[in-house]
């Protein structure tokens, strides 16, 4: 059976959830192998095998993390070279879907972004999006070359299996085409002890209705351990970091559970949540947009409803 | 600083987006279309490169006829001439295709700077920078949120998932940038009025060296194979709160083992 390579999202060896979903599909289309790229295989070694990675490739060389995206996509290539890939999943970030992008063009293959799902077909692989705000989903197939895909978060649920992972070290040749963009500095972003907006199971966020007091919504999500979002109106507005906006220039997020308060609804904030799988929406307007998707609504003012539900929630949890 | 700046044609989001039944490719013509606002971000951020020291701004399109009001919007803001690659062979072009295109225009084309938006409101990949760097082999200074000029050296600000990163680079290089940027201009009246006189280079494939069968739907490297209009949700429960929404959101919550 070929391999399926799946690019390891992690941070210093602190491998994300998004890798054992996609560890996961690749086990349905062939021979799961990971690739690590950066400094911290230790950290990240025994999540891989647990999470069936039946080979480790490893690529430590500095050019990876001291220039953006051009030398990963080149490490990519060679080791497509030499495994013969049935096909590529790289999470769907940005850089994610940078690095796919310029895959895609060194190796004549065809690229699909945001896949929610990747089957084997009869005649390859098929993945599913959801294209248009979540309006419509689109089957489609790679026809050219190996398949490159990028897969969104929580597109799969992670099935544990162990495996014994062979490691392997791959030195990569970097062109010096591909060291032109440095990186001078980094910053890492303040952790805020919360989920991940992208892989929480939960998110509650607050827009222009919140008028800026983002506490009551951080007091909810923390009650349901969810994480929390925002809409641009309330980013724009300084009300809360552009790390945490949902929608079309945010984040896509698709949880189990999507609360909404103090947000009417636009189309381009529903293009960041509309696949969630149970939606619930606070809003003092009852003719807001946002109540055609909900499966559950509240007209009333988020400042008295949240806290009240909040209080009520811990109470049940004793 | 001569800057090219890429800029797309899309259907309006805020109307029916929908897809030819023919051949499942995006309606773009039907469906009233503009200039894709991510890209107004490009174009705003190349004005002020342009007038802080000098050069020309050449706003780059591939799309159908009706792309050229996306052409002539950005004319309207401040850009001084543009072109339009406009060719039937086109239709159906994905991001393989359409940074192929745009490649072969910038092989003819002097400049520094060639400026992207971060990605298109319609097919919404944010790949087209990417590609178009590694095709041209330029430093990618991709998805800014701040950019700063001096001299030839570009260094930008890139809010990454997990940092915060700086990125320096020379020209000539691609640059995308987020709505994070700026804020883009309403063109004024003399603008409007200057655009009028403006020139607009068009080009066909042949052109451009470019064969029909390079580009377009029957060329591309992917296929769909069906697609469907989401079923509507079910309508939900939407309670008014007379001092109890909140004991029913909880309820709610409790059935559906949220909590
Ligand atoms: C190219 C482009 C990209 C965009 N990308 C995004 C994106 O990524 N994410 C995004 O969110 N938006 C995005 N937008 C903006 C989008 O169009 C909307 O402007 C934005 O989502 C509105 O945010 P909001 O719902 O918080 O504010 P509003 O639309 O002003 O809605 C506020 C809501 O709060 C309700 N409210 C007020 N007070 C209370 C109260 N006390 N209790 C309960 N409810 C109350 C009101 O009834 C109203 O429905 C984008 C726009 C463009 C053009
Ligand atoms: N047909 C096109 N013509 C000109 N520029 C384009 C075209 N398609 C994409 N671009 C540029 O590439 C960016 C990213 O587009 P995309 O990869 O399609 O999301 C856009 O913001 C534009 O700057």
């Amino acid at each position: 059976m070929s391999e399926v390579l799946v690019l390891v999202d992690h941070v210093d060896g602190a491998v994300r959830k998004t890798t054992a979903e996609l560890l996961t599909i690749a086990r349905r289309l062939g021979e799961p192998a990971a690739v690590f790229i950066g400094l911290g295989i230790d950290n990240a070694r025994e999540y891989l095998a647990s999470n069936g990675a039946t080979k480790v490739y490893v690529v430590d060389s500095a050019d990876m993390t001291d220039y953006l995206v051009a030398p990963r996509a080149e490490a990519l290539a060679q080791l497509m070279d030499r495994s013969r890939p049935a096909a590529v999943l790289i999470p769907s970030s940005p850089e994610g879907k940078e690095i796919a992008g310029r895959l895609a063009i060194k190796t004549g293959s065809g690229l699909l972004t945001d896949a929610v799902d990747v089957q084997a077909g009869e005649s390859g692989l098929v993945t599913t999006q959801s294209v248009f705000a979540g309006n419509y989903t689109v089957r489609a197939a790679v026809t050219t070359g190996t398949p490159i895909i990028t897969v969104k978060p929580n597109s799969a649920t992670p099935e544990p299996v162990a495996a014994e992972a062979a490691e392997e070290t791959f030195e990569v040749t970097v062109s010096d085409a591909a060291k032109t963009a440095r990186i001078t500095d980094q910053r890492p972003r303040r952790k805020t002890g919360r989920p991940e907006l992208t892989e929480a199971a939960i998110v509650v966020s607050g827009g222009r209705g919140t008028g800026g007091e983002f506490g009551p919504i951080e007091a909810f999500a923390d009650a349901l351990g969810a994480a929390v979002g925002a809409s641009r109106a309330a980013v724009d507005s300084g009300w809360y970091p552009h790390a945490y906006q949902v929608g079309q220039t945010g984040k896509t997020v698709s949880p189990q559970l999507y609360v909404a308060s103090g947000i009417s609804g636009a189309i381009q904030h529903r293009a960041g949540m509309q696949t969630s799988k149970t939606i619930v929406a606070v809003n003092k307007d009852e003719e807001a947009p946002i109540f055609e998707l909900v499966d559950f609504g509240v007209v009333g003012d988020l400042h008295t409803v949240l806290p009240a539900a909040t209080e009520e929630i811990n109470k049940r949890k004793g | 600083m001569n800057i090219v700046v890429c800029v797309k044609y899309v259907p309006d989001a805020t109307a029916d987006r929908t897809f030819n039944a023919a051949d499942n490719t995006v309606d773009r013509t039907s469906v009233d279309g503009l200039l894709s606002e991510l890209d107004e971000y490009a174009v705003e951020e190349a004005l002020t490169i342009r007038d802080a020291g000098e050069g020309e701004v050449t706003v780059l399109t591939a799309g159908p006829e009706q792309a050229a009001d996306a052409i002539r919007k950005s004319l309207q803001m401040g850009a001084d001439r543009g072109i339009h690659v406009i060719d039937d062979a086109i239709h159906g072009s994905d991001a393989v295709a359409t940074s192929l295109i745009l490649a072969k225009v910038l092989d003819r084309t002097p400049y520094d700077l060639v400026l992207c938006g971060m990605s298109s409101t319609d097919g919404s990949m944010g790949v087209v920078p990417a590609m178009l760097a590694e095709r041209l082999g330029l430093p990618q200074l991709t998805l800014a949120s701040e950019v700063s000029v001096d001299g030839s050296t570009v260094t930008v600000q890139r809010d990454g998932d997990v940092a915060t990163q700086t990125v320096e680079a020379t020209t000539p290089l691609v640059l995308s940038v987020t709505d994070q940027i700026n804020e883009p201009r309403y063109p004024s009246f003399k603008g409007i009025m200057a655009a009028k006189k403006k020139p607009v280079d068009t080009y066909a494939l042949a052109d451009l060296g470019l064969a029909d069968e390079d580009v377009g739907l029957s060329s591309a490297w992917t296929r769909v194979e069906g697609l469907q209009a989401r079923p509507p949700r079910s309508a939900g429960t939407i309670v008014k709160d007379q001092g109890d929404g909140a004991a029913k959101l909880v309820e709610f919550l409790a059935a559906q083992k949220f909590i």
